[in-house]
């Protein structure tokens, strides 16, 4: 994973950031400072999948600048925020792995459909492979393939696309 | 028999009798001698024969040295014994120079034991106190200075051979620690009887110097009278004074309020209870507070318009503070101290301010809920910082 250096908010350095906050109203600035910290960074490092036991590795919850980490509990109580607004989701019962969704599913499902028509691309048959790996340099490409396959299935709902799942080949068509 | 020197009977320094007895015969062996029916003497370091009177009065006599002596034991008494008669077989060590003694009544002899023949028996327990004073062989003990030999004069008896030993001084020990419980109780008893004095003392020396006031300019002065003043309470609101609880609970609160009133000004306003129950029993020095009373005394304060109040912090810590200072203008002290360290903690708030680490707590928590500060907290503690949360964008 190619780590792009982002630029740090304030809280970042700030040591209180690293601890839930008692007071309401300063958790609630604290924790959407947090959200949105999550989501930028996550966008600018195309990172879709959070594992809460591995986020000591990510420089996102542990500055080792300062000396300071998240806990997982406080971490999994943010992304539980992030999934209230449609951008995270966990994806086993444990709550230890986390899809992060800088764009809702919805707003994927529009972006890569603004794509599609814009580059008309109705009325084919795409692979995934061709979508987030191809050589486009839309916001789409690196999405995880699993994130990717959850945006189509919004369209497909929409009656948009229609998505073939077989074992070796995925692909979309688009209408 | 020729271990024996004459000597005249004043005693050597350091030296002392210890027992005499009479109508003493000497025997050379198991040859009798001419040495009958005089006086013996046991001395630390020798064993005296003389003619009756002749050792009090210090003339000339015989005198063995204890030094000498190998070993002693008793004769049994033989089978016609119908008489009084007992005997000390004595064995002695053999001379240094080829067992000649010129200075002796016998120039030389064959035996290397005498025999003490007591023709009455013994008056005294001479085995024993003989056994004793060989064992402690005071005569090796080098002579010492006049002033501690005059102590040396009365040495104790200690019996300490066999089992009946071992229980006497088992039985010594505790009654000395018995002894000296009893001194120390009765210490303890007089002090509480002189206290009063003492705090009596202690006021009519405050007047004086009260009195004396204009006249003292030496620091030292000064502070005594300042510690003596913090000391007292001159008139102590006691129980019995007051009729009913409440009143008396009243009385209590207004004193209280007077004297604490500038101590807690001094650490900033703000006292836990334990302290102040302790500054105040120590200013009463007797008639002493419960910390119940005081509570029961504190909780009205609010209600008499006295300059102090009761405050209990959320986590249940109670705290005598000003009336002037509510918990937001304490909150802006805090914050303004924040702003300047950029992070504290309590224990460095509780140095900075002089107060208790409890109090230093909770005045950060409640600045806290003012939603002044914010916690950072790491492995390194519970540190405070800034609220930059609310007030940085």
């Amino acid at each position: 994973m190619s780590e792009i250096d982002i630029e740090w908010p304030w809280q970042y350095s700030f040591p209180p950031f690293f601890t839930l906050q008692p007071h309401p109203e300063t958790r609630s600035k604290q924790v959407a400072a947090w959200k949105s910290l999550i989501l930028d960074y996550c966008k600018k490092n195309k990172v879709c999948i959070v594992d809460i036991r591995e986020a000591d590795q990510l420089p996102l919850f542990n500055n080792s600048a300062i000396n300071r980490k998240l806990e997982s509990g406080v971490i999994v109580s943010i992304l539980g925020e992030l999934q209230k607004t449609g951008n995270a989701a966990a994806v086993d019962k444990s709550k230890n792995r986390w899809e992060i969704y800088w764009h809702t599913l919805e707003e994927w499902g529009s972006i890569i459909h603004d794509y599609v028509t814009s580059n008309g691309l109705t009325n084919s048959v795409m692979t995934l492979f061709e979508l987030n790996q191809g050589e486009s340099q839309e916001e789409f490409h690196g999405l995880h393939t699993d994130v990717l396959i959850k945006a189509l299935k919004t369209l497909e709902e929409q009656r948009k696309c229609e998505l073939i799942l077989s074992d070796e080949d995925q692909g979309v068509k688009f209408f | 028999m020729n271990r024996f020197v004459y000597t005249n009977a004043n005693l050597l320094e350091n030296e002392s009798i210890l027992l005499t007895e009479t109508n003493v015969r000497l025997y050379d062996g198991d040859q009798k001698t001419s040495f009958e029916g005089g006086e013996l003497a046991l001395t630390t370091h020798r064993l005296l024969w003389g003619r009756p009177g002749q050792i009090a009065s210090g003339q000339t006599c015989l005198s063995l040295n204890l030094s000498l002596i190998c070993y002693y034991e008793q004769e049994s008494p033989t089978g016609f014994g119908f008489s009084r008669s007992r005997k000390i077989l004595v064995f002695l060590y053999d001379l240094e120079n080829g067992n000649e003694n010129p200075n002796g009544p016998q120039y030389s002899s064959i035996y290397n034991f005498i025999k003490l023949s007591f023709r009455e028996g013994f008056h005294t327990d001479i085995v024993q106190v003989l056994n004793d004073t060989l064992q402690r062989k005071l005569w090796l003990t080098p002579v010492q200075s006049p002033s501690q030999s005059g102590a040396k004069a009365l040495p104790q008896i200690k019996l300490r051979t066999g089992i009946v030993g071992i229980e006497r001084s088992l039985q010594e020990k505790q009654k000395a620690t018995d002894e000296s419980i009893n001194v120390a109780f009765q210490d303890l008893s007089k002090l509480m009887t002189m206290a009063k004095d003492m705090v009596r003392l202690t006021r009519l020396i405050s007047t004086k110097i009260k009195e004396k006031q204009g006249d003292i300019t030496d620091d030292e002065t000064v502070q005594f009278k300042s510690y003596l003043l913090s000391l007292g309470i001159d008139d102590p609101v006691t129980r019995e004074s007051y009729k009913s609880d409440n009143q008396y609970y009243k009385g209590l609160a207004r004193q209280i309020s007077d004297f604490m009133c500038k101590h807690i000004e001094e650490v900033g306003g703000m006292m836990a209870l334990t302290d102040v129950f302790c500054r105040l029993n120590r200013a009463r020095g007797l008639e002493l507070l419960s910390p119940e009373d005081i509570l029961n005394a504190c909780k009205l304060m609010d209600s008499l318009d006295l300059p102090l109040k009761l405050y209990q912090f959320s986590s249940g810590v109670m705290v005598l503070q000003l009336r002037t200072l509510s918990d937001e203008t304490v909150a802006n002290s805090t914050l303004e101290l924040l702003e300047e360290k950029e992070s504290i903690s309590a224990e460095e708030l509780s140095q900075l301010l002089g107060i208790s680490t409890t109090l230093a707590k909770e005045r950060l928590l409640s600045t806290e809920r003012y939603g002044k500060c914010c916690r950072d907290d790491s492995i390194e503690g519970l540190r405070f910082y800034p609220n930059l949360f609310l007030t940085q964008e």
